[in-house]
């Protein structure tokens, strides 16, 4: 009987038979804006697009650089690298893929109607070496050329100039342009149809070079924007994916046996800034001098805030607190730096009362309300956290449509942020959010409170050019620790983000916050 | 008769003016859609650009200016969420809410006009008191609220109809419908009822109102006094004079449920104006939603041109001169 068990067993592992083909449906609050690999630079549709076009390199499952479009790369000097391309490639029309393509795309990502620019940040230009070789030449050297270039899609040039979609759409035209509705990429999944905000449908592209390990042989996104109604669909089998179930219904969906949630930290740092650059808040009760430019008026405000309740309150369980500015899947992370101290109320107090503050003062925490999971209610939390320590908070909170040109424009005292690092490295954090801002350039551009350290500074300036690893890392240590030190910013949690799907449904979660269907198995 | 249709126009042009004033005043706070358009990564020389490229550097009024201009030559300029004209995606959205509307417009009269006769009629029985009071409840539960009870009653729990979307359509030329494919009619039941809900209650209030002031007049009398039978006053007599005002209000309802399809076409992701003007509205898509207030205004400034109209012709006192109706 045992035997016939272990046998019966050990037959069905040997002659499984393959997964049967399936279709996708999934879901999220947004549709996908342009099928322009260079038109829109966001989230859902970089993603979504990912299927379709390719990148000269991919990242795995752990997010590590691996090859695709090109095979393998050398730097040939500090300033070129060269990429041998994978020969034998086709886009899905049937035309060859080669150098000029690559070169071709590089181009046109760069050219001024493009929202990719900031992926080429250092790049010159692309030359073709042969049809197989190409070289990207970089105005210094750019330690984060190969994240970066994961974001850049391949276009074929041929089908480009075919229907005059040379650039990418420019808002001024009053015509849509072909590439916006149309797509031609080398990717596992062919284009089919598109109706926006209804669904857009890809197919299995069965002369992909790669190998599908799933069984999704068709995808079909379809937007719904009502989180009941979206919820309603997955419950009831019309759709297999939720990328965004809002946070108050995942207890619920746990416990429905149809359904699984599948939980991931994304690279994403929540944090507090302050201004620390006026020499009179805009928006405060203290007149004359500026509260957030003394250090212990920060730590004070650091000691009162309980991550971990706003964890297990706020969050639902649904973040991980931490006291640095960016996420342990960043190359760089300062692991010995991320200790998360508990709130000392007696230290706040007595800090706060030797700045001269002991009676408090009041100030406007500006929060987007739309933007990051429970954004409005975590700056009301901390509200509440503050005002034990006299500091009365009020809470503006606002549509992110509102939010980010006001804070943008540094009108702002006391503000929340969350930053992701899509090229997992750290100094894209450190270089935006940190350092001392030089108008026009990506340096401090997000660093909207001005804090500033010269050390810090150099430390990062260092890190730009900087081409090994090690000392890549040790260099972000270094500005990690003078900011964590200084109070530069005040570091809440990372987010963590949970996906929906039928239970039938296996994927594998990104901290991109990325489905690939070309790792999904419907069962 | 003329003149008065030209003062009519007239006077439809200046609302259609200051809607569109007051839309464009409005665009100044709903944010700045290059904040949505670009990544957090972009630097503020590549936002300026941008914002240059949209013309949204531009004063207010340069920019009402430069859209007055090119609205009326039909052109709204370019959606900024979606990248493709204006003009084409209203065409492309108007057959799913019209379709949703008029269906909603007849469930509202085939069901309210009878509820309204019977609790005319049947003014003390039990059914009649149900049907006003879940009446009111109809009036004050809020449209998104009736729209997930529906889903989770007939998606969710029964598995009957599709919770979201549209179905599968068919193109007539420049119109796609969704009445000709049996998923199509399944996606349409929960929406319209949704819709219809609204309108059902309104009228079948009307109707019974009115039912019961005419059933208290002369001729409903004489009639009866005729020896004529119950169904045929109540029918031929009392439900024809109703039903005049009725049409009035049914015809500005259905200004008012293609206006106000915007929370049911949420709800049910329903591919249709409303839709596309509540996702405008998230990303500050400027021209779709400048499009969409004018339209909505051009909608009801049409309706109750019509109505007018009728009123001209029904009404043999408005005909008079009004030179002669001076004192």
């Amino acid at each position: 009987m045992r035997i016939a068990t272990i046998l019966a067993a050990a037959a069905l592992v040997v002659f499984a038979p393959a997964l049967e083909a399936k279709t996708l449906r999934w879901s999220s609050q947004g549709d996908i804006t342009t099928m322009d690999p260079h038109g829109n630079n966001e989230g859902l549709t970089n993603g979504f697009l990912g299927h379709i076009y390719e990148p000269l390199v991919c990242r795995d499952k752990q997010l590590k650089i691996e090859p695709c479009l090109a095979l393998s790369w050398e730097l040939q000097n500090p300033t070129t690298m060269r990429f041998k391309l994978r020969p034998n490639v086709r886009f899905h029309d049937g035309s060859p893929f080669s150098a000029d393509d690559v070169v071709f795309t590089i181009e046109r990502a760069l050219s001024d109607t493009s929202n990719f620019k900031p992926y080429l940040a250092g790049v010159k230009q692309a030359r073709k070496v042969d049809d197989l070789t190409v070289e990207i030449l970089t105005d210094g050297p750019v330690p984060v050329l190969l994240p970066q270039l994961t974001r850049v899609l391949i276009m074929s040039k041929a089908w480009c100039t075919k229907h005059n979609v040379m650039k990418p759409q420019d808002y001024r035209n009053k015509e849509e342009t072909y590439a916006s509705r149309n797509a031609n990429g080398t990717g596992p999944y062919v284009f089919r149809s598109r109706e926006a905000d209804v669904k857009t449908v890809a197919v299995a592209n069965s002369n992909w070079w790669g190998k599908m390990e799933g069984n999704v042989n068709e995808i079909v996104y379809m937007p719904i924007k009502s989180d009941a109604t979206r919820l309603a669909a997955l419950l009831s089998g019309e759709i297999d994916f939720v990328l965004d179930p809002s946070p108050q219904d995942i207890a619920r969906l746990k416990q429905d046996p149809k359904i699984k949630v599948v939980e991931g930290m994304e690279y994403r740092t929540i944090f507090l800034g302050m201004d620390q650059k006026r020499d009179e808040l805009q928006y405060s009760s203290v007149k004359g001098k500026n509260p957030f430019k003394d250090k212990r008026v920060r730590e004070a405000m650091q000691n009162a805030i309980d991550l971990n309740a706003i964890k297990s309150q706020v969050m639902r369980g649904l973040s991980v607190p931490t006291a640095v500015m960016f996420a342990p899947q960043v190359d760089g992370y300062p692991k010995d730096l991320d200790v998360v101290k508990k709130p000392d109320l007696e230290k706040a107090k007595r800090l706060i009362a030797d700045a001269g503050y002991a009676q408090g003062f009041e100030v406007t925490l500006d929060c987007p309300n739309n933007r990051y999971i429970a954004d409005e209610k975590i700056c009301v939390a901390v509200a509440g956290m503050l005002s034990k320590i006299n500091v009365k908070v009020k809470v503006n909170a606002m549509p992110r449509a509102q939010y980010f040109p006001k804070i943008q424009n540094n009108d702002t005292s006391f503000y929340m942020l969350g930053w992701g690092v899509p090229t997992l490295d750290s100094q894209y954090a450190l270089q935006s959010l940190i350092r001392t801002a030089i108008p026009k350039t990506a340096d401090g551009d997000y660093n909207l409170g001005r804090y500033s350290n010269p050390k810090v500074d150099d430390a990062i300036d260092k890190l730009k050019t900087e081409l090994d690893a090690k000392k890549r890392a040790a260099l972000a240590r270094e500005a990690s620790l003078i900011h964590v030190q200084d109070v530069g910013h005040i570091p809440l949690h990372f987010q963590v983000i949970p996906w929906a799907m039928r239970s039938n449904v296996s994927v594998v979660h990104l901290a991109s916050n990325d489905l690939l269907a070309k790792w999904v198995k419907i069962q | 008769m003329l003149a008065f249709v030209l003062r009519r126009i007239l006077q439809g042009v200046l609302v259609m003016l200051v809607v569109g004033f007051i839309a464009f005043g409005l665009f100044n706070f709903v944010g700045d859609p290059v904040a949505l358009m670009l990544p957090p990564e972009a630097t503020g020389a590549d936002r300026e650009q941008m914002r240059q490229l949209l013309g949204l550097d531009k004063p207010f009024y340069a920019q009402f200016a430069t859209f007055l201009g090119n609205a009326v030559q039909g052109n709204f300029g370019i959606s900024l969420r979606l990248g493709r004209p204006v003009s084409t995606l209203i065409v492309e959205r108007l057959p799913a809410t019209l379709e949703l509307a008029v269906m909603a417009a007849l469930i509202g009269l085939l069901v309210g006009i009878p509820m309204g006769v019977y609790t005319a009629l049947r003014r003390d029985s039990w059914v009649s008191r149900a049907l006003l009071t879940t009446s009111l409840v109809g009036v004050s539960l809020p449209n998104f609220l009736i729209g997930i009870f529906l889903i989770l009653i007939f998606a969710v729990w029964l598995g009957l109809l599709p919770s979201f979307g549209r179905g599968d359509t068919v193109n007539l030329g420049f119109w796609s419908t969704g009445l000709l494919t049996k998923s199509g009619l399944k996606a349409l039941i929960l929406p319209s009822i949704t819709l219809g809900f609204f309108p059902v209650t309104v009228i079948m209030r009307l109707v019974r109102a009115e039912m019961v002031e005419v059933l208290r007049t002369d001729y409903v009398k004489f009639a009866r006094a005729r020896g004529l039978t119950d169904r045929t006053v109540q029918f031929r007599h009392a439900l024809k004079n109703t039903l005049i005002p009725v049409i009035t209000i049914a015809g500005l309802q259905l200004g008012a449920i293609i206006a106000f399809a915007i929370v049911t076409e949420t709800v049910f992701q329903w591919p249709g104006m409303g839709l596309l003007f509540i996702q405008a509205v998230q990303f500050a898509d400027i021209p779709v939603m400048a499009a969409y207030l004018c339209l909505v205004g051009l909608i009801f400034v049409m309706i109750n041109l019509i109505v007018d109209m009728l009123y001209y012709v029904v009404d043999p006192r408005l005909r008079v001169e009004r030179s002669t109706v001076g004192h």
